[in-house]
């Protein structure tokens, strides 16, 4: 089972981004799950969610405490406590951020915060390219597409499929192609691992 | 046909499958989305039924109250201070011996405020007169919901289809929704045998001295024994059109000759199905699963029971100054019916807590501590300010 959690801030669409992954696997015949955990409701308060995707049935509906990946809609995140909190020693994040991950790294350490030395980071600056395709701040496509590209668990055009269903017209449209430009910004199956073990 | 829906859609379209010709609801957390959903297929004529706004769940109640009574099948959904706020209609609904089906999004009840889910919200009206079905998945919440239609016309008592807040109604997973013929293969129309009608005038709810009012109460519980029936009926020929059950009463799974067993109610089910599965839990193990809470099952619970030398039992409710509310029920039913096993009662995932599957196993071990009958399983003692056995008073 592939266990991965999604940090964000509230109004990114994070929950979403959550639903559309899971989507995407039912749509290749997986078996997977999605759900918010809600802090208070309002915009900008850090929001996590939940994303499961196995070859069998899920029947656990706990949290996702010891998370194999990360996918954090804001650099930021990094310096909230509960965001690395369980996350597997070989685990990997990918960052929504203009900062390289060296830098990233870098600049964590100087802080104070220490990521774990077999943990990979990735970014790629979702934001900056969401707001040139929809001229708005919300990084999911280019984000998910990204991960799914570094983890190959799913195809990009799956993801396609699942924003095709929220979707329509011109926004479709944007959307898809930030799926393509986000996935091409990393290095396909970097991260590839079973998605059964 | 499977999609991968999150469960309050789900429940919206296993709803609109069942034809409702009323619907009423104001909004809660976490039971919006599930009204939303139903509103908007309203609107894009994919349902026709009449959707009442109202400005309270008390009118909620009342709208649908009055609706049912009229001949329309209705429903409605709510959850935590908003079925509260409900309950004096609840108690007429039941009474007046009225069909309606309601969901509710278990959610803790305040105070201290909490969106987050726990049962208890649907167990402080567990005496309202309302069949109560849990659901552990948001299969059992779709196809239960279209068996609450058929159970509570064929009764005539209310049905409440509790499904776990946020842990069921928030999450997406693939989800089987039924063919329009099916369900109305399932569910004929709905006739109310006394429907108000001017060509056919009559009185209801009037005053009822004490020369009858004993005999009505005894009315309303008999009613729960034809429920019985009607509760497994409609979970057997429902799974020979769809292929899958919910469980009827109660499921007994696992390790079904063990003398330890859990039993849980909701969703947290299938999190101890898993670590059963996963070997999390160390030894042989009986899993129950309840999904009827009223009526209550207590002979079907006896059985499961049987040959149990150890009983855990999860509530996701409290009775303050009594303990667990399942378990309560639980020890009654199994009282006098020869050697019973002991029973220990946790509280757990109170107000939204996550309940991992880890903690089966602790649970398991605390068995050889000799736990007291209740605790708070999950307790953090260092979050108290006074020491912990002060909050645990000897029972």
């Amino acid at each position: 089972m592939v266990e991965i959690r999604i940090h964000g801030r509230g109004g990114q669409g994070n929950v979403l981004a959550a639903y559309l992954l899971a989507t995407a696997a039912f749509f290749e015949e997986k078996f997977s799950q999605a759900f918010p955990s809600f802090g208070a409701e309002r915009r900008g308060a850090p929001i996590t969610a939940f994303v499961r995707i196995d070859s069998t049935p899920i029947l656990r509906r706990s949290q996702v405490t010891s998370p194999r990946y990360l996918i954090l809609a804001d650099d930021g995140l990094l310096r909230v406590p509960e965001t690395l909190s369980g996350l597997s020693p070989e685990g990997a994040i990918l960052v929504n951020s203009p900062h390289a991950p060296e830098d990233l790294r870098k600049h964590l350490e100087e802080e104070g915060v220490s990521v774990g030395p077999h943990v990979r980071i990735a970014t790629i600056p979702a934001t900056r390219l969401a707001l040139e395709a929809l001229g708005r701040p919300i990084p999911n496509a280019p984000l998910l597409s990204a991960f799914l590209s570094l983890t190959g668990t799913l195809s990009t055009e799956s993801l396609g499929r699942a924003f095709a269903e929220r979707f329509s017209g011109d926004l479709l449209a944007k959307n898809l192609a930030l799926v393509s430009s986000g996935a091409s910004l990393v290095a396909a199956n970097l991260w590839k691992e079973p998605i059964h073990a | 046909m499977r999609e991968a829906l999150e469960g309050s859609q789900a429940i919206a379209r296993a709803v609109a499958l069942c034809r409702p010709q009323v619907v009423a609801a104001y909004p809660i957390t976490p039971q919006t989305h599930i009204v939303e959903a139903l509103a908007r297929l309203i609107a894009d004529d994919l349902l026709e039924a009449e959707l009442v706004s109202v400005e309270s769940e008390f009118s909620a109640a009342s709208v649908v109250l009055g609706a049912a009574s009229a001949g329309s099948r209705s429903y409605t959904a709510s959850a935590s201070q908003g079925i509260l706020l409900m309950s004096e209609v609840l108690y007429n609904i039941s009474g007046l011996r009225v069909p309606v089906v309601l969901t509710c999004a278990n959610r803790a009840v305040s105070s201290p405020v909490s969106i987050w889910n726990d049962h208890q919200d649907s167990m402080a009206v567990r005496d309202s007169g309302w069949i109560q079905l849990y659901c552990a998945d948001n299969q059992e919440a779709v196809d239960t919901t279209i068996q609450a239609f058929r159970i509570s016309e064929r009764t005539e008592l209310p049905v409440m289809v509790c499904v776990d807040g946020f842990t069921l109604t928030h999450t997406l997973e693939p989800i089987d929704l039924p063919e329009a013929g099916q369900v109305d293969a399932f569910l004929p129309p709905f006739r109310f045998s006394r429907s108000l009608s001017t060509a056919r005038p009559l009185t209801q709810g009037t005053l009822v001295s004490p020369e009858f009012f004993t005999e009505m109460r005894a009315l309303q519980h008999g009613a729960f024994a034809l429920a019985e029936q009607e509760i497994l009926a409609a979970d057997r020929d429902f799974a020979g059109l769809v292929g899958r059950d919910s469980g009827g009463f109660l499921r007994v799974e696992g390790d079904r000759e063990a003398e330890v067993a859990i039993l849980a109610m909701g969703s947290v089910y299938g999190t101890l199905k898993d670590a059963h599965r996963s070997g999390l839990l160390g030894r042989p193990v009986r899993l129950l699963c309840l999904r009827a809470f009223r009526p209550f099952p207590a002979g079907a619970i006896r059985e499961a029971a049987e040959g149990l030398s150890d009983l855990i039992i999860l509530d996701r409710s409290l009775s303050p100054g009594s303990g667990g509310i399942v378990a309560h029920e639980i020890r009654s039913a199994l009282y006098g019916s020869g050697k019973g096993p002991r029973i220990v009662n946790f509280a757990v995932g109170l107000g939204g807590r996550n309940v991992p599957g880890e903690i089966f196993r602790e649970m398991l071990e605390a068995l050889e501590k000799d736990p007291p009958a209740f605790s708070f399983f999950d307790l953090d003692s260092g979050k108290l300010p006074l020491p912990s056995d002060s909050v645990m008073p000897p029972s």
